[in-house]
């Protein structure tokens, strides 16, 4: 198993911080998305209104 | 390659994004954790490397795909500079971020993994340091999207970078070759493609390379989609002024 | 096209920033490597080769936003690019009033510095004509970047992330140049490396920069 193996900690610190890294790039992602997503609804209601 | 050119149009991409994304999404999350518990879990430690090894299960997919994406971001900037379609910029600016994490996870683990056969945290191995110069690239591309205005200067501008450091970006890789040779010499950190990918490693790091290649793509949808909306909200922002000025 | 380098040269002079600067900066570099790495004199002759090429990059950086900000800013760069002389001979003349202005002196000033850093004796040439043939490279390069960024404000230092990472090369092939000719061995190969690139960005990139000029003048 992982725990008992030579330089297992090795490997945990590198899954981690990958992971950690995917998920922050992920979650980036996602948040700028939907935040774009909303801005753009607000824009076109608001040029909707003018015309 | 007729049909291919139609996702030129932003709102059909967009469209077709919205579509495939959850699909690719949940097939790379399974990939991805299939293949890193598989070869964490249930595989055996190597001889030289014992359990480090599996480390390979992240930085061989990360380390490819930090290049793939900066290939990818050339074959955009080329279309956007022969073909004008702005998709194709938005998807290079799209790609860049994602790049940059890729290189990141290549360098950390490969640092890692270096740690026990070199006794230091960073050792300025041919690879390793190829991809640190390829991380400067990527900064650089992305701090000059950041740094103009008008959309399409900034997309024929960072063509252009991506383009001209390509070149130096491989000539780098070799003149890191030269730098680097008489140190370490045979014993570095590359696979050996004989020597360690024996058949148990290789199927859970076929499925890493495709997890990591999948998560690529599902990125650069979202990113692109993100891209081509917030190009839409700077045209309309310009508009409204012009609406408010009238 | 001579009009146009003479000019350049002239107002290089003038501005007083042209010679001096990139080798009073250079004895600076010089003394703070010495000042941060201890007086020893054996470690400072082993990284005396590369402490050099290092300092003669840095000397470039510092005068590469001027080469197309000047004419940028009161529009003489439309008129260029609007006259008979093709925009590419433009750039080549500036990047050939830069390096005349920076790169040249430094070879010149290399074996000086050479001898604060403890070089060995058959470094004094080796580092000199490795610059000799290295810096125009730096040079082109860096006139490349320099329109990259002309139009941005206060892009001096987005100039020097964006240029760096181009001069790793050059540096490679120019240090390894010195330093194996510091050692006495033989230094052909890195020469006829860095002379490759060295010509290669002569002939390509003023093409690539002329494009960018255009783009930034839209």
């Amino acid at each position: 198993m992982l725990e008992s193996g030579k330089y297992a900690d090795l490997v945990l610190l590198s899954y981690t911080v990958s992971l950690l890294l995917l998920f922050a790039l992920v979650a980036v992602s996602l948040w700028q998305s939907v935040r774009n997503r909303k801005k753009l609804e607000d824009i076109e209601k608001r040029i909707k209104r003018h015309d | 390659m007729n049909s291919l050119w139609q996702y030129a149009n932003p709102r059909k991409f967009n469209d077709t994004a919205d579509k495939i994304l959850p699909w690719i999404a949940v097939l790379s999350t399974t990939c991805l954790f299939t293949g890193l518990t598989w070869g964490a879990f249930f595989t055996p430690p190597a001889e030289r490397f014992q359990d480090s090894v599996k480390i390979i299960y992240l930085h061989v997919p990360s380390a490819m795909m930090a290049i793939n994406a900066w290939l990818m971001m050339l074959a955009a900037s080329l279309i956007w500079l022969v073909r004008r379609h702005y998709v194709s910029a938005m998807a290079a600016r799209a790609a860049a971020p994602v790049g940059i994490v890729m290189t990141l996870i290549a360098m950390v683990t490969g640092a890692i993994w270096g740690q026990p056969t070199w006794g230091t945290w960073w050792a300025w191995d041919p690879r390793l340091t190829s991809f640190l110069i390829l991380f400067m690239f990527y900064i650089g591309y992305v701090a000059l999207w950041s740094a103009i205005e008008n959309d399409d200067i900034a997309a024929d501008l960072t063509s252009i970078l991506c383009l001209v450091g390509s070149v130096f970006a491989v000539l780098s890789r070799y003149a890191v070759n030269f730098w680097n040779q008489g140190l370490h010499q045979g014993a570095s950190l590359s696979l050996d493609r004989e020597k360690n990918v024996a058949d148990v490693y290789y199927t859970p790091l076929l499925l890493c390379i495709a997890g990591f290649a999948l998560v690529f793509i599902a990125l650069v949808l979202l990113r692109t989609r993100t891209e081509i909306h917030a190009r839409r909200i700077r045209s309309l922002q310009l508009r409204e002024r012009g609406d408010d000025n009238a | 096209m001579g009009a146009l380098v003479s000019r350049d040269l002239k107002l290089a002079v003038r501005a007083g920033g042209g010679f001096g600067l990139g080798v009073a900066f250079f004895l600076i570099l010089v003394s703070m490597v010495s000042f941060g790495v201890g007086p020893q004199g054996d470690l400072l002759s082993r990284i005396s080769t590369g402490m050099l090429w290092v300092g003669a990059i840095l000397s470039c950086l510092l005068s590469l936003d001027r080469i197309f900000a000047l004419d940028w800013e009161d529009g003489s760069l439309e008129l260029l690019a609007t006259s008979p002389l093709p925009l590419e001979l433009v750039v080549l003349a500036k990047a050939l009033v830069h390096w005349l202005t920076t790169g040249l002196p430094l070879v010149f000033a290399s074996p000086i510095f050479g001898a604060l850093l403890n070089l060995e004796g058959p470094g004094y040439i080796a580092i000199a004509f490795s610059l000799l043939v290295g810096t125009p490279a730096l040079s082109m390069i860096g006139a490349f970047g320099a329109a990259l960024t002309v139009g941005i404000k206060r892009g001096g230092l987005l100039l020097s992330l964006l240029v760096l990472p181009f001069y790793v090369p050059t540096l490679i092939f120019g240090a390894l140049m010195a330093r194996t000719g510091a050692n006495g061995s033989d230094y052909t190969s890195y020469l006829l490396l860095l002379s490759g690139i060295t010509c290669g960005t002569i002939a390509l990139l003023p093409f690539a920069a002329a494009a960018v000029l255009k783009i930034n003048l839209r």
